[in-house]
């Protein structure tokens, strides 16, 4: 149960992250969530879209580099806690974390946090041992 | 084939004796029909009747490539203008351009040493040769033009740019040789990529590379993405234009057409010459030009002459490939560097492209490197530590092979500016200030 993130490789000057908005935006996508991790010079985009084809076709048209990771997005309860509860399973099973973000769903009262795992297939073993729900592709699509 | 086996096979002490006869000759009509050249040997108290074989061309003062600025625009030609039938230029970056004229004559040695290229690079008369480099003032379209049609190719004159009708004509009319600089080729393979047009289905069988600095490495590259022997060919206009050198398919130095072109290695502090097979810088006579008798020109490019006989069966010197110029040495922080050392460590690890920009400037009074590399989907990671893992292994064999420490940038794909002439390598800032 792995989702497709989108990531782009963005120098850090002004206006670029808008630039790349307005193209996602116009090729008819819509963002389900976003993280940006930047250094100095350079920044990583990462996305979660509902159509990743159609937002690649365009980004890799406009000569963007981009390149596609497999990540998992869990539902996490929206309480004190709530994350803490998905983590020391995973980390008691020895899977590594590389990054993760978070956004609120809108009509529930769940969060959803999107992981990068050194290892997706070994975190989804220990979620799915610990009974913690992961999202399908299709479902966080239509988020 | 050899297209000249007369003159490029010819026994070297054959060879000698005839370059010395025509040393004679160019001398005599420098000193007689051009006065910036009789001021210049006066100076040195030569006389033509002092050069009576090859081995007196050491007595000859050096031409160098400001001695064109000083005599803009026709003081260095030597016969009448009505025998000039062709004139070129290069650009200057600083001041007025380079000119140089042709007699008919010119224009005709200069189309077949041209053709000798072609057929160095395996082209004949059954061949279509597409010329995308540039046709006007630059030598580069029109040389390349005259050599095919003296080798009897079918010559498409595409100048350079429009890159998509180059890949339409070169998938039409067959294209089998194609001359254009190694940066363009490419970007035409690039743009063939992106257009979904496999340029490895194409005719095309030899690449005639040059009009600016090139490195094994990319040898390498051009070789991978384009169904191409890579030939290096060498050339200025000073001299002629393209057509001074070139490789034959054994691709092991560059013959010089040097019963016409006859090459000296210097050193360039001293102007001595070196010991054989020693690097210098090369130096150039034009033995038979009528319009200007060059004598001794310093090209500033650094190279060495190889001569030991080539299996091709060309019994003509082998210059090295130009591997750094006198003046496109950086000294950084008083250590000098070449571009090209740049270029082939950038060429050595895997998926870097052989798109990147050298970028020289000052920080308060210290020298700052900075390289700037494009990253391609090969390179590229989610990660940002395989990023910075990336920036720091380029910074580390940089800083190893330069013994300077530069600045690293990864830069998004093509925000490095593509050109359809001589790529544009290094920015020094410090020119500026």
């Amino acid at each position: 149960m792995k989702v497709r993130q989108i990531s782009i490789f963005m120098e850090n000057r002004a206006g670029r992250l808008s630039e790349v908005m307005q193209l996602v935006g116009d090729s008819g996508v819509n963002i389900r969530a976003l993280s940006l991790a930047d250094t100095s010079d350079f920044g990583i985009l990462r996305l979660i879209v509902n159509d990743v084809d159609k937002a690649l076709g365009a980004l890799r048209k406009a000569g963007h580099t981009v390149s596609v990771t497999d990540v998992v997005a869990v539902e996490v309860p929206d309480r004190p806690g709530g994350l803490a509860g998905i983590l020391v399973p995973l980390s008691a099973d020895g899977v590594n974390v590389e990054y993760m973000y978070a956004f609120v769903e809108k009509a529930t009262d769940k969060a959803v946090v999107i992981f990068r795992f050194e290892d997706a297939d070994a975190a989804l073993k220990t979620l799915k041992t610990v009974g913690i729900s992961v999202l399908s592709a299709e479902t966080v699509a239509s988020l | 084939m050899i297209f000249s086996e007369k003159y490029e096979c010819m026994d070297r002490k054959e060879l000698k004796r005839l370059q010395g006869e025509r040393l004679r000759d160019a001398a005599r009509r420098a000193y007689e029909n051009v006065p910036f050249y009789r001021k210049k040997f006066d100076e040195c108290g030569v006389k033509p009747e002092h050069i009576q074989s090859l081995d007196d061309i050491v007595k000859l003062p050096f031409t160098v490539k400001d001695d064109f600025r000083q005599t803009y625009p026709f003081g260095l030609f030597a016969v009448p203008q009505r025998e000039i039938v062709r004139v070129h230029a290069s650009s200057g970056t600083t001041g007025k351009p380079t000119v140089v004229g042709y007699t008919r004559e010119d224009i005709g040695i200069w189309a077949e040493t041209s053709a000798r290229t072609l057929a160095c690079g395996g082209g004949t008369a059954e061949d279509v040769l597409q010329v995308a480099y540039g046709y006007g003032l630059f030598t580069g379209g029109l040389g390349l033009h005259y050599g095919g049609e003296r080798l009897g190719a079918m010559v498409i004159p595409m100048s350079g740019g429009n890159s998509m009708k180059q890949l339409m004509l070169m998938q039409d009319f067959g294209t089998t040789l194609l001359a254009c600089t190694p940066s363009y080729s490419l970007q035409l393979a690039e743009e063939a990529a992106a257009e979904g047009f496999d340029i490895k289905k194409t005719k095309l069988k030899a690449g005639f590379f040059g009009a600016e600095p090139w490195t094994e490495a990319m040898r390498s590259q051009i070789e991978q993405r384009l169904p191409v022997k890579a030939i290096d060919i060498y050339g200025l206009s000073e001299v002629t234009g393209p057509g001074v050198a070139s490789e034959c398919l054994e691709q092991h130095g560059l013959h010089v057409f040097e019963d016409h072109y006859y090459p000296e290695v210097i050193n360039p502090s001293t102007g001595e010459p070196v010991a054989p097979g020693e690097r210098g810088e090369l130096v150039f006579t034009c033995l038979t030009k009528q319009a200007i008798p060059l004598i001794r020109y310093r090209t500033r490019d650094l190279t060495t002459l190889d001569e030991t006989l080539c299996p091709c069966g060309r019994t003509s010197r082998r210059m090295a490939r130009v591997t750094g110029r006198t003046d496109d040495m950086l000294i950084i922080r008083g250590v000098n560097v070449f571009p090209s050392q740049i270029e082939t460590v950038l060429m050595k690890i895997d998926g870097v492209e052989p798109h990147y920009l050298i970028v020289v400037d000052k920080s308060g009074v210290l020298d700052e490197l900075e390289i700037k590399v494009e990253v391609s989907e090969n390179l590229f990671s989610d990660e940002v530590k395989k990023l910075e893992a990336l920036r720091r292994r380029i910074f580390e064999e940089l800083r190893s092979v330069l013994s300077v420490s530069p600045k690293i940038s990864l830069v998004e794909p093509k925000s490095i500016e593509r050109s359809v002439g001589k790529a544009k390598r290094v920015i020094d800032r410090r020119d500026l200030k």
